[in-house]
């Protein structure tokens, strides 16, 4: 399992950077495949309305009406039904991608169970959506896909009559089938809605929408490719004749030729087999994760920093329980926590510079606290030596940073580049640890934790609490995202930094900056 | 990069995207049975005659039975076993004993089978016994057929229009 998903990663993550060479981060098609989905949703959701006008419910009518809407209205209902199918076989791609993806980013374990979970109904709604709006158009693909499914069906012991007997030859064909898939037709994508707002639950502003340029350019190719190549039926519907040559649309019914000619019993075990191990997959094996985490009453004064920085909702503001006169108190729910450590580097006492007490900040990882943080950066500040030193600290997620560690790098790893308090920056600058620091993550607007890079860009450019200091010389620091496959990328960043440093020459340090009154009031 | 190369890239990448969309939604083309070829479906429903015949309870039985259910006749309610023969030009090609559905064996018994057969001139023979005679059959229908390349040929069984019909 380790291994397939290493391969799929390292596929994600070289797709993502070829795509980055020709789209802006933030417009990346493999960030922003859930947003795909959605904008899909809605070309298909619009497009429906629209063809459903001149759409005939009756099983006798329903052909003709859909060729009226390609060979007469091309120009319009014709294009809607284009667009219709082609976003639909979109979503299907998108959808399939966006799995994968989470999947290949262990983004489906451990506390992020529930997504994944309200995501596998919305896979089956999708597909009986598909599935029912084949058989609508009541051409030879729709008898086929209305015959290969009762067929199905009646594999299983439930159903006095078999289903397909109702398609064994024009007289014996009635309309209560059809009937019943127009309404699922309808009812059904509207169910898938309902449950992706569930899936949404426990993501923190969640990318429902692409951003306008990726929205542009999908959006604008499927209609060219409407308008190209519209989409066609295949031949009214004859039950006196199988339906023949007959062009499957593989993104939904690429399964159905295995449905037809395999055994009921083997793809009825198959299918069962296959979604009760997707159901399953986040607990086989159960992830090993860090302790969630968890607040300091003593520490805590309640500004909801921590709050509105979590990525997963874990952290809710409660009344004050300890008598201290704060509006509220952290408190984590360690279902929701998955351990990154941003609440961490929000927190106003997660300050380096605080000597007097010991340093415990209002909210913490147990397993990777802000004093151990401060314990690595003294201990690789001592190490490292020479006229450009630099103390790099590194996203455990994207793990390229220990590969750069050398004579005159440091290197501290983090839970996430938000784990960072911005005034580790400036401690390890004023007292001397190193010349220069850089911060190492994942690929910009790649963040494991979703707003790690995000915060911390903002952080550091003054535009969210906690700010980096105005004092702290900004050419002696750097952001550098670099992502899994970026270790060249980091090692180049660090070579051009040791070069401006040397020009730079040594910082001046004052005796007097290593505690300030500032820093009092931090702490 | 310069900005126009990344538009141009982008642009393919659409491209390959919505072209892989128009391709798959259709194709490679999928046949469901070789060419020269048609389809004979046999299926229908039918109740067989029951197992035993109703017997006359003695009137030491009907007194022991509860007010409310006391019927001259005890009716065993299975049903007989269905046997069902196909032979296209002689050569069988479905062989079968049908049982009765339901949980007592008091439902009709089903069947619902494609068999392929090459396009052209054949003959087709069906039988069926659902009585407690052991051999032979209570039907039995002969058909000339011509079919036709992709021709679904539909054979149902109805014993209240006379037993096997070809549609
Ligand atoms: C049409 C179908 C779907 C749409 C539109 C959709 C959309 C989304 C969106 C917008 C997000 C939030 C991404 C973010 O802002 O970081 C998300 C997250 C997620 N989706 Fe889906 N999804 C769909 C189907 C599925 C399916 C079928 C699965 C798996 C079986 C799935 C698994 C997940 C997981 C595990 C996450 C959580 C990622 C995290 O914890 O950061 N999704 N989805
Ligand atoms: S560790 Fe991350 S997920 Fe957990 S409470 Fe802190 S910010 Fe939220
Ligand atoms: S950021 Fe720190 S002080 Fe502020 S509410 Fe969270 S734990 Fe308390």
């Amino acid at each position: 399992m380790d291994l397939l998903r290493r391969l799929l990663r390292y596929g994600f993550d070289t797709g993502e950077k070829l795509l980055s060479l020709a789209f802006p981060a933030s417009w990346n098609p493999l960030l922003n495949l859930g947003a795909l989905g959605f904008f899909f949703y809605w070309i298909v959701t619009a497009s429906g309305i629209y063809v459903y006008i001149f759409f005939d419910t009756g099983v006798a009518q329903a052909f003709a009406s859909v060729e009226y809407m390609t060979n007469d209205q091309w120009y319009a209902a014709g294009l809607m039904r284009s667009l219709h199918r082609y976003a639909s076989d979109g979503l299907v791609a998108v959808m399939l991608l966006h799995i994968l993806r989470e999947f290949a980013l262990d983004h489906y374990r451990g506390v992020r169970w529930f997504s994944w979970a309200t995501g596998l109904p919305v896979l089956v709604l999708v597909y009986f959506a598909g599935i029912s709006g084949y058989w609508l158009v009541w051409d030879k693909l729709g008898q086929y896909v209305a015959i290969v499914s009762t067929e199905w069906l009646d594999h299983l012991p439930f159903f006095g009559q078999p289903l397909a007997r109702n398609f064994l030859s024009p007289d014996t064909l009635e309309s209560r089938f059809f009937t019943l898939m127009i309404f699922m037709h309808i009812a059904i994508p509207l169910i898938a809605l309902v449950v992706l707002w569930l899936h949404l639950q426990r993501i923190v502003k969640p990318r429902i929408n692409p951003p306008i340029g990726l929205a542009i350019g999908t959006g604008l190719s499927l209609l060219v490719l409407s308008a190209v190549a519209p989409a066609t039926s295949q031949g009214a519907a004859n039950l006196a004749m199988v339906p023949g040559r007959i062009g499957l649309d593989w993104f939904y019914l690429g399964a159905y030729p295995l449905l037809e000619k395999l055994p009921g019993p083997a793809t009825w075990s198959a299918a069962v087999t296959l979604f009760i191990v997707m159901a399953a997959i986040p607990w086989l094996p159960p992830m090993k994760r860090q302790r969630a985490a968890s607040v300091d009453l003593a520490n805590c004064n309640g500004c909801n920093r921590c709050m509105n920085d979590c990525p997963y909702n874990a952290i809710t503001m409660q009344m004050r329980s300890d008598g201290r006169p704060f509006e509220g108190e952290a408190v984590v729910n360690p279902d929701l926590c998955v351990s990154c450590g941003i609440c961490a580097g929000s927190c106003p006492t997660s300050t380096p510079f605080r000597r007097l007490s010991e340093l415990v900040p209002g909210i913490d990882l147990p397993d990777r606290t802000i004093a151990a943080i401060r314990a690595d950066t003294e201990a690789e500040g001592a190490r490292i030596a020479g006229p450009a030193r630099i103390m790099v600290y590194g996203c455990v997620n994207a793990g390229v940073a220990t590969a750069c560690r050398s004579s005159n790098v440091g290197v501290v790893t983090l839970n996430c580049t938000g784990q960072l308090p911005p005034s580790f920056i400036d401690y390890v600058i004023s007292l001397n640890l190193a010349d220069g620091v850089i911060i190492a993550g994942c690929t910009e607007n790649g963040c494991y934790n979703r707003f790690g890079s995000k915060w911390t860009i903002d952080r550091l450019a003054s535009q969210r609490d906690p700010h980096l200091r105005a004092r702290v010389p900004r050419e002696r620091i750097k952001a550098v995202w670099a992502g899994r496959l970026g270790v060249a990328k980091l090692r180049r960043e660090i070579a051009a930094l040791e070069t401006s440093l040397k020009g730079l020459g040594p910082y001046r340090h004052h005796a007097d900056r290593a505690v300030t009154p500032e820093d009092r009031a931090d702490a | 990069m310069p900005k126009y190369v990344k538009f141009a890239v982008q642009a393919l990448f659409y491209a390959a995207f919505v072209a892989a969309i128009g391709v798959f939604s259709a194709w490679p083309v999928y046949r469901q049975i070789p060419e020269d070829s048609a389809q004979i479906k046999l299926s229908f429903n039918h109740g067989g005659g029951r197992l035993q015949d109703c017997r006359k309870l003695t009137s030491e039985e009907l007194a022991k039975l509860p007010s409310t259910q006391r019927r001259p006749n005890n009716c065993a309610r299975e049903r007989q076993p269905i046997a069902v023969q196909m032979l296209v030009d002689g050569a069988p090609i479905y062989d079968a004993v049908l049982k009765p559905s339901g949980l007592s064996g008091d439902g009709q018994a089903e069947t619902y089978k494609k068999f392929i057969v090459p396009a052209g001139k054949h003959t087709i023979v069906a039988r069926l016994r659902d009585s407690k005679r052991t051999e032979g059959f209570d039907y039995e229908s002969s058909f000339e057929v011509d079919l036709a390349p992709q021709q679904n040929l539909a054979i149902d069984f109805k014993a209240e229009q006379g037993g096997f019909l070809f549609r």
